[in-house]
């Protein structure tokens, strides 16, 4: 038990080193700040656009009214604020460690290898975003008088965790075949494109990409049902499903790793 | 059980590599119908190292080197073969052995750019559990072997290349590893730098008692440091032993310098061994190696030498000329 606990205690000193080295790195460019503002300022008055156009013709998107679908659009942000945080500063990185054969200095620290390569950095950029959907998913819920208790506040959280643990899942899945495929694939970008699919719910989309996006890359996953566990469109129990998709997403990715290594040669001189 | 640091046996390495022809037509083809070979970069080599030796790995580019260093350190899984490593099988990469081990490429660098070397080596005592006491102590011991100052707290990419390697180095070794892989570590340093990380290798090597396999390409890096040597070509060992027994092989000749107070004729001196140069007043001879007792008090007797001295052609010449020899080698 004690040297569990050390470890855990050893773990949150490495991270703490960790994102104190990437912040210092990043802040040496403070006009990223800005330009990061400005574009998700843009983004979501683009979004907000396209969203006000579709419910100009009637008051339902696929049965979802105005504010439910601010919710969706909320959670896409704050998605999209982690991506930019976390996911894609270390897991773009992938590609180049491998490129470069810095890989092998991560891999012969006594750390768990995925743990370093994927909460290696933090990007304070991805922060306005996160706000703005925040801010977004409360105005919504008091326009349309769900009940922020404790309990509700604490079913969002744990959706977002589930949310963002099978993004992260899934990208790093796509970026360990960097392994095989250096430098032809930056899988990472093409996710990134995918993502934006989540913007609005699922079922204003077509049938087919509402399968696609359903059980081939779980979008809606990600936003729809998340936002619809929030204002209580299905029941608490779909939390457990959420949860146990990313569970599973979580385990294929650590096992791929693993399997990916095995083929590692490493970058010669 | 033996009580070597590392010992390998029959350790082979396969990689399967694709045939591309150039040109479109090729690419096409590549694309569509891809053949595989296999290539043997590590054929079924053996040795094993004592606690405490410094032993040069050398071979050209190609050679299996490179690869062999990152079977050892467990990067890369071998095709059969054993390795073992204090009692570790490398490519387990558990955490008990990671701690003991280090690898230390010249051409690739793991502290980060933008900062000074100072945060990524703290990054690497938070990884290592070094607690921040016991990391100043270690930084303030390792900076002063290496003749490392302010340059800690510069950012990496201000420093000199030398500046850089002997940042890499402590950065390397904070977490006091008994046993290190040195992939050309001195690569493109110039010849102060070169000489400084030697006699820090060396000094590192006397103080923890610590195991060295270097490869380099710099053969000064390896005379100076290592007494025996492992001599890798086409991913076979073609000799493990000291460096004087790779020269006498290499080289059964030994060169003999001669000054003398009389003119002699060219004739009179070429009897004892092959002129390679001639004035009246000095020569140069090429002579076996086991008639050479003899014929230094013979030449000592008959002619009138003001000065002599054998050498050993350099080493780096017997190499070059070993490896440009190519396919055909026997020794």
């Amino acid at each position: 038990m004690k040297s569990k606990f050390n470890k855990y205690i050893n773990i949150s000193m490495v991270l703490l080193r960790f994102w104190q080295t990437s912040l210092a790195i990043e802040l040496e460019y403070q006009l990223n700040m800005l330009i990061e503002l400005v574009s998700v300022l843009g983004n979501l008055f683009g979004s907000l656009f396209i969203l006000s156009l579709f419910y100009k013709s009637g008051p339902l998107l696929g049965g979802w009214n105005f504010f439910e679908a601010l919710i969706v659009l909320g959670i896409y942000m704050i998605l999209e604020g982690i991506t930019t945080s976390i996911l894609a500063p270390n897991l773009s990185r992938i590609v180049n460690h491998v490129k470069n054969g810095t890989l092998d200095y991560v891999l012969l620290k006594p750390i768990d290898s995925q743990l370093w390569l994927s909460l290696r950095i933090i990007s304070p950029w991805g922060l306005p975003s996160q706000l703005i959907g925040i801010l977004l998913i409360i105005y919504s819920l008091v326009s349309i008088q769900v009940d922020l208790s404790l309990f509700n506040i604490l079913i969002f959280f744990t959706c977002l965790f589930a949310s963002s643990l099978i993004l992260y899942s899934l990208w790093f899945l796509l970026a360990s075949t960097s392994i095989w495929f250096v430098k032809v694939w930056n899988a990472t970008e093409v996710l990134r494109s995918i993502l934006v699919a989540g913007r609005y719910p699922m079922s204003a989309y077509p049938r087919g990409l509402r399968t696609i996006f359903t059980f081939l890359i779980p979008i809606a996953f990600l936003t729809t049902v998340p936002a619809e566990v929030i204002i209580g469109r299905v029941s608490n129990e779909y939390i457990a499903i959420i949860l146990i998709i990313a569970a599973i997403f979580f385990a294929i990715s650590r096992r791929f790793w693993k399997f990916a290594l095995l083929h590692y040669t490493s970058a010669s001189s | 059980m033996s009580m070597a640091s590392i010992s390998v046996n029959a350790l082979t390495k396969n990689y399967s590599v694709s045939r591309k022809t150039p040109g479109i037509k090729g690419t096409l083809k590549h694309f569509l119908f891809r053949r595989t070979e296999t290539i043997t970069a590590v054929d079924e080599i053996s040795f094993s190292i004592q606690p405490g030796e410094m032993v040069g790995f050398i071979g050209p580019n190609g050679a299996g080197k490179t690869t062999t260093l990152k079977m050892l350190c467990g990067l890369i899984h071998p095709t059969s073969g054993d390795v073992s490593v204090i009692g570790h099988k490398p490519h387990s990469l558990e955490p008990g052995f990671l701690k003991q081990i280090t690898l230390v490429m010249g051409q690739k660098q793991q502290l980060l750019w933008d900062l000074p070397p100072l945060d990524s080596i703290k990054v690497n005592a938070a990884v290592y559990g070094i607690s921040p006491r016991e990391t100043n102590n270690r930084i303030d011991e390792l900076a002063s072997m290496l003749g490392l100052g302010n340059e800690l707290n510069r950012p990496v990419r201000k420093l000199s290349l030398g500046e850089r390697m002997k940042a890499e180095l402590l950065a390397a070794l904070l977490h006091r590893p008994s046993i290190l892989f040195l992939d050309e570590p001195t690569l493109g340093l110039d010849v102060i730098s070169q000489v400084r990380v030697r006699e820090f290798l060396s000094s590192y090597n006397e103080r923890y008692g610590a195991t060295m396999l270097l490869s380099s390409h710099y053969m000064g890096d390896i005379t100076s440091l290592c007494d025996r040597v492992i001599l890798i070509h086409h991913g076979q060992i073609i000799h493990d032993g000291s460096l004087i027994t790779l020269t006498e092989k290499l080289a059964p000749l030994k060169s003999v310098r001669l000054e003398l107070n009389k003119p002699q004729t060219r004739e009179s001196i070429g009897k004892y061994g092959l002129i390679e140069d001639y004035t009246d007043t000095f020569a140069q001879l090429l002579i076996p190696r086991k008639a050479l007792t003899s014929s230094i008090s013979n030449i000592l007797r008959d002619l009138p030498v003001t000065d002599l001295e054998v050498s050993d052609p350099p080493i780096e010449e017997l190499i070059r000329q070993l490896f440009e020899s190519g396919e055909n080698l026997s020794i």
